[in-house]
């Protein structure tokens, strides 16, 4: 299974990998970042294809995918 | 295919000063993957324009020179003569490209410089504030053009670019791509990569016309502005390969 890992304080908040998330697994945390906007942030428990979605929508290089 | 999801070495590791939901973070990372997969990082020098992605020497870890507004295909010419065995691309606006650069494209592409273009295509000039530029939409509201552009009031229609060097003899290579959703980026990718491997080739110009979302102008969410490239803007701006 692949994991995601979200650098959270470079997150601009833009909610496209949210959008984009074909299982549902991303959302947008509860508390605010370094740049006090609410990051990315990958579900408890939640499922992950790997299609790297999110990666390739991100235009902040805060989300990495690893197979 | 381990490790296939990483950001590319060309890129640095810095955070950039774009907006929420822009699209340059995504085209910076995708110029960086395909110089990183031709193994070009040593022999490319980019040119920047003036506009949002003046500071893109900040992100690219690679050689990048700075050009006078819309002047980058110019500059881009004059490294390329004088040293031929490097690889030069611009990476442009459509303030920069299709405005006030509008001459310098042309007779650029007329004549057919080996070189390749990037032209980032959001529909207004982003950085000046949200003037309109000569690729606002048909109605569009921007800060000079408040009710929305009209042709009725003398402001024109859309400028396509890629349609507009079409015809010239010295163009190689044409296509138009979105990267409003993941698809989309993926398929800018090929074509970028098509667009290198054309000058490495000696094909003559290329250039990749990318429909890149500007929230902050247009006054939309993030996922707005994606909706409306897929919904409004493709039908003015029609994607896929233009010229082979």
């Amino acid at each position: 299974m692949a994991k995601v890992k979200i650098e959270k304080d470079r997150c601009k908040g833009c909610e496209l990998c949210v959008f984009y998330c074909p299982l549902k697994s991303l959302e947008l945390s509860s508390d605010l970042n370094k740049r006090g906007v609410r990051a990315a942030n990958f579900k408890k428990d939640a499922k992950c294809s790997g299609c790297g979605f999110c990666f390739l929508i991100c235009a902040d290089r805060c989300i990495k995918v690893e197979k | 295919m381990k490790n296939e999801f990483l950001p590319p070495k060309s890129l640095r590791d810095v955070n950039t000063h774009y907006c929420s939901g822009c699209g340059h973070g995504i085209l910076h990372r995708l110029v960086a993957q395909v110089i990183d997969e031709l193994g070009l990082r040593e022999r490319v020098i980019g040119v920047a324009p003036v506009g949002c992605a003046v500071l893109a020497y900040n992100y690219w870890d690679f050689d990048v020179s700075e050009a006078a507004h819309g002047r980058a295909l110019a500059v881009a010419t004059g490294i390329k003569r004088s040293r031929p065995e490097k690889i030069v691309f611009t990476y442009q606006g459509d303030g920069d490209l299709a405005s006030i650069g509008i001459a310098e494209t042309l007779h650029t592409a007329n004549r057919g410089e080996n070189l390749t273009c990037v032209f980032v295509n959001n529909a207004c000039y982003g950085m000046t504030g949200g003037q309109m530029a000569p690729t606002t939409m048909i109605g569009q509201k921007t800060t000079t053009t408040p009710w929305g552009r009209d042709p009725a009031f003398g402001e024109g229609w859309p400028l396509k670019v890629s349609e507009l060097l079409a015809p010239l003899k010295g163009v190689s290579y044409l296509a138009r791509s979105s990267i409003s959703k993941p698809q989309g980026v993926r398929q800018t990718y090929q074509y970028i990569k098509k667009a290198f491997i054309n000058q490495i080739e000696k094909k003559g110009f290329s250039m990749v016309e990318v429909l890149s979302p500007c929230p902050t102008i247009w006054k939309k969410t993030p996922i707005e502005a994606a909706k409306w490239i897929d919904q409004e803007m493709v039908k003015e701006f029609p994607l896929g390969v233009i010229k082979e």
